[in-house]
């Protein structure tokens, strides 16, 4: 069950003025939400532009993205208002819902024009993202045959396919997770084990050397 | 060999990690105490575990960070 939320005054002056005025009705609570809104607007735009090095998204599409995470931030905030609980300033609760709608849309706005396909499996490629010196790459050739001959014996068919995707060809994860209507934490998770399977592999052939932190 | 190094890192799992759903439940709290300068870490050695494994969720740690620092 989760906690109640604290009594109002218990909150802080500005988290207590911004559940006031939203509880409140009429010409109050719509002042509010249009500075609310135009607060979201705001933070979503400074969102998209910082994280545009990392999207094919751009230009309009990119405003536009930042435009629709707003207004669905605002609809998410009034709608679960009553599960603010004050654990943290209001605005920085508000805020996490438009950061979240700018991941997932950009996530989902990937497909749109994709630098990869799925399943492209780019392997030649993973010494580059591995930050792996071309001069150097026959001294990682038995390294890195270990990582594939892992990923294709000992992962399932669905480990394999995210691993590649994400690990191997670069797909963000968020663009992964809505091509195959997964949440994020699924996504993860397959990695996470991934990781886990490869490192032991490679410490059982003696290319790691140290245990390091154990598994959950 | 320092790429070496590089890929140990990325295959080391900590156990504390909890998860994307879990750290994201709390970022806004994780954040507060972050930009409040308490022991974040310290408090929720799971979600600090995460973000340091994490791309995505880190991204939405710097970005919502940033949001509530930049005013």
């Amino acid at each position: 069950m989760q906690p109640a939320r604290q009594p109002i005054e218990d909150l802080d002056e500005e988290s207590a003025a911004w559940v006031c005025r939203l509880g409140a009705g009429g010409g109050e609570r719509q002042a509010a939400e249009r500075e609310l809104y135009a607060r979201l607007v705001r933070i979503a735009l400074a969102e998209v532009r910082r994280r545009s090095a990392s999207t094919p998204v751009t230009g309009p599409e990119l405003d536009d993205v930042a435009h629709q995470a707003a207004g669905d931030a605002m609809l998410a905030i009034l709608a679960k208002l009553g599960d603010f609980r004050g654990e943290s300033r209001f605005i920085t609760w508000a805020y996490r819902f438009v950061i979240l709608e700018v991941s997932g849309k950009l996530g989902r706005h990937y497909w749109r024009s994709p630098p990869v396909a799925l399943d492209a499996g780019q392997w030649e490629r993973l010494p580059g993202r591995l930050g792996i010196d071309p001069a150097r790459h026959a001294e990682w050739a038995g390294i890195l045959a270990e990582v594939r001959r892992v990923v294709d014996d000992e992962l399932t068919v669905h480990q394999r396919r995210v691993f590649v995707a994400v690990v191997v060809d670069g797909i963000p994860l968020d663009a992964l997770a809505a091509e195959l209507g997964l949440r994020r934490n699924a996504i993860y998770k397959v990695i996470f084990d991934a990781r886990r399977k490869i490192r032991r592999a490679l410490v059982a052939n003696g290319y790691l050397d140290e245990p390091g932190l154990e598994q959950r | 060999m320092r790429e070496l190094g590089r890929l140990e890192r990325f295959l080391r799992t900590d156990p504390r990690d909890v998860g994307c759903d879990e750290a994201m439940a709390v970022l806004h709290i994780y954040v507060d105490l972050v930009a409040a300068g308490e022991d974040a870490a310290g408090r929720y050695p799971g979600v600090a575990a995460h973000l340091l494994a994490c791309g995505p969720c880190c991204e939405d740690f710097a970005g919502l960070l940033l949001a509530v620092t930049s005013g």
